[in-house]
């Protein structure tokens, strides 16, 4: 039982690690490259405009895609390492 | 063929084919009625999600509102898209373990209060009631525009289709439905913007057109477009956007009241187990960025060809824009789009200075020296898709297939909403609160009783808008964002939230955006009743009234977290079953227990 215990709060603990790092990337592709931090990446053009600009209409989407499927991996792998998956 | 009747070819094939997934599945239980069976695959509930989700503004709206305002307008983007990211690593696994039926039943049951649970049932009711005037209203616009019927006789040609599979099929119905109309609107949307792409740019898929060269002038597009719009007194489209706090609150607003709005929460309970909540999560944003991608490119692409229309001077390379933007077309040559428009009222001309040409430019900017004397021609941003492939001069089937996509895209977001307003009345205010021995056949039947009626309301406010019809995001999504995704979220990862701290956080959110929202809008949204004009010198620290919903949010996590942190800890039980929604060993079907 307090194996039990352990093992589940360190899979809660590995889960929570894991959010926190793809929130930080999420943060930071829209709210970071695409309006606070755009102007300082103003010197990288693309297509015709700034990074920035590409980070609000396409980057942060494309982006935001792929944390959602890497956080799914990486929770199934959790699950089955932790033997605590359906 | 006759456009009206190839307009009436697709829209009645698309209504025909939905009718007859409604009858095929038909719903024999509450659990097939709440979460269609619990055993949807992941991929198909994608697809039902990406059209729960785009309603008539994403297909109709969305790029109009980009190509007036260009970068400004990314907050849309990023606002309905990353609020995906939040419901697959915050919310949606942890909610299919819970394995309920409705998202007011977990509130109330994680916070061990009935009171809880209601003003879940209140908040989810008002936001969802507002939003689904907005689809029906949409319906009757694109019925309006393409089957030359009245915007009211389509309406109630709208809603007894959707009367028929959601009351026939609910969940099961919609879900299949939903699919079905997700492909018919990606399709609508995609085609016209790959021939717009490929005649602008050379490029055949649009989000790498947006970022390609213009072909007639060699430039790149977004450069060539900043110099179209500046030469007529527009901000560059590319501008950075002065208010950056502002636009941060208001992307984190949208996001989060995106994570928060129950009828896309919903969607996540017909998936077999936890795993597939995550994958349903990442492919419906799949789904759904194949639409957001494709939006900014129509956008930028839309608005360079209604300028280039009107000023065919600037359409190749141009030597002086000075010059170039002094020579626009006569009203007499305008093309038999925009006569058809304004047939709509949403397309307008008033020739200001009496000279027979139509000047179109920023009507704040100065060019009394070219002789204007205002902006003559008004533009609805809500024209720019449909009309998009008049614009491009496209066959007659693909306006056709515009008016089928952009019903599915209303009527598939309207019957989630309808969904969720009548679960929650037959659910939880019904079963959970006043009669909790009703039957599983008198549930089934009050379900279906209380989605008609929300039927005919939704239709009736849809017919005979209340005033506030164009605010109703901003409620919707501020509701969702102040009072009911905190409370989910802190149900799931904290132990200590009680049930006082839950329903003081839930509260405080919702009445503090509210509130905000009436000054700056008028109390209920009646006219002249705000207490301040709604204008940026006005507002707190420059935050609108649309971006207030992320600032009630931290107010109901710091309210619920201090009262609680002053209140008896939560029972044990309800402990044990914060710690079993965090372990996906053990999810069954979402039953009802």
């Amino acid at each position: 039982m307090a194996d039990d215990k352990s093992n589940a709060a360190a899979y809660w603990k590995a889960n929570l690690r894991l959010i926190t790092g793809c929130l930080i990337v999420w943060a930071l592709a829209s709210y970071g490259c695409a309006i606070l931090l755009r102007p300082l990446l103003a010197g990288i053009s693309i297509g015709g405009t700034d990074l920035g600009f590409w980070f609000a209409q396409q980057g942060s989407i494309l982006i935001f895609i792929g944390l959602i499927f890497f956080y799914a991996w990486k929770m199934n792998r959790l699950d089955k390492q932790f033997g605590l998956g359906e | 063929m006759s456009q009206f009747a190839i307009n009436v070819l697709f829209v009645g094939g698309s209504f025909a084919i939905y009718i007859g997934i409604a009858i095929w599945a038909k719903a024999g239980s509450t659990k097939d009625f709440y979460v269609a069976g619990g055993g949807v695959h992941p991929i198909t509930n994608g697809m039902a999600i990406g059209a729960d989700w785009m309603s008539a503004a994403s297909f109709i709206s969305m790029a109009g509102i980009i190509a007036s305002a260009g970068y400004g307008a990314s907050t849309f983007l990023m606002g309905w898209t990353g609020g995906y990211v939040l419901l697959a690593l915050l919310l949606a696994p942890y909610l299919r373990k819970f394995g309920k039926f409705t998202v007011p039943e977990f509130i109330g049951d994680r916070f061990y209060s009935k009171s809880a649970r209601m003003v879940a049932v209140v908040c989810l009711i008002i936001a969802s009631l507002t939003y689904v005037i907005g689809q029906m209203a949409g319906a009757g616009v694109a019925f309006s525009r393409f089957l030359e019927v009245d915007a009211t006789t389509g309406l109630i040609i709208a809603a007894i289709v959707v009367f028929f599979y959601s009351v026939l099929g609910g969940m099961k119905g919609i879900t299949y439905t939903q699919v079905a109309q997700y492909i018919v609107l990606i399709i609508a949307y995609t085609i016209p913007a790959v021939f717009i792409s490929l005649q602008l740019t050379d490029n055949p898929i649009p989000p790498l057109g947006l970022f390609s060269d213009h072909s007639a002038s060699g430039e790149p597009l977004l450069a060539k477009l900043n110099e179209v719009v500046t030469a007529l007194g527009f901000n560059e489209y590319t501008a950075m956007v002065d208010n950056k706090l502002n636009m941060v609150l208001f992307t984190l607003s949208l996001m989060i009241g995106t994570a928060g709005l129950p009828h896309v929460i919903m969607r996540f309970f017909t998936v077999p187990k936890v795993a597939d909540a995550r994958w349903s999560a990442g492919w419906a944003l799949v789904f759904i960025g194949l639409l957001y991608l494709t939006a900014p490119a129509v956008a930028s692409m839309a608005r360079l060809n209604l300028v280039t229309t009107i000023y065919p001077d600037m359409a190749a390379q141009v030597e002086n824009y000075e010059d170039a933007a002094a020579n626009p077309i006569a009203y007499a040559d305008r093309p038999d789009w925009i006569r058809t428009w304004e047939e709509t009222g949403l397309i307008t001309f008033d020739d200001k200075n009496n000279d027979g040409n139509i000047q179109l430019y920023n009507g704040a900017a100065d060019f009394s020296d070219r002789g204007w004397q205002g902006n003559e021609l008004e533009v609805s941003n809500d024209i720019l898709v449909l009309a998009n492939p008049e614009i491009a001069n496209l066959p007659g089937w693909v306006v056709g297939l515009i008016a089928a996509g952009g019903l599915a895209a209303a009527l598939s977001t309207a019957a989630g909403l309808l969904l969720a307003i009548s679960s929650a009345i037959s659910h939880d205010l019904i079963k959970g609160a006043i009669n909790p021995r009703i039957t599983e056949r008198g549930e089934l039947r009050a379900a279906r009783i209380s989605m008609s009626v929300a039927i005919v309301v939704a239709t009736y406010l849809g017919v005979n808008p209340p005033g506030f019809a164009a605010q109703v995001v901003a409620l919707a999504f501020g509701i969702a964002a102040a009072s009911l995704f905190p409370a989910l979220m802190m149900g799931i990862f904290s132990k200590r939230i009680n049930n006082k701290g839950a329903i003081a956080g839930m509260l405080s959110g919702l009445i503090f955006t509210l509130v905000y929202i009436f000054v700056y809008k008028g109390w209920f949204f009646i006219p002249d009743t705000n207490n301040l004009p709604d204008t940026e010198a006005n507002w707190v620290m420059g935050i609108s009234p649309l971006s207030i919903g992320s600032v009630g949010a931290i107010l109901n996590f710091a309210v619920a977290y201090m009262v609680s942190s002053v209140t008896e800890e939560p029972p044990q039980e309800i402990q044990d079953l914060v710690e079993s929604v965090r372990y996906p060993k053990g999810a069954g079907v979402a039953i009802d227990h």
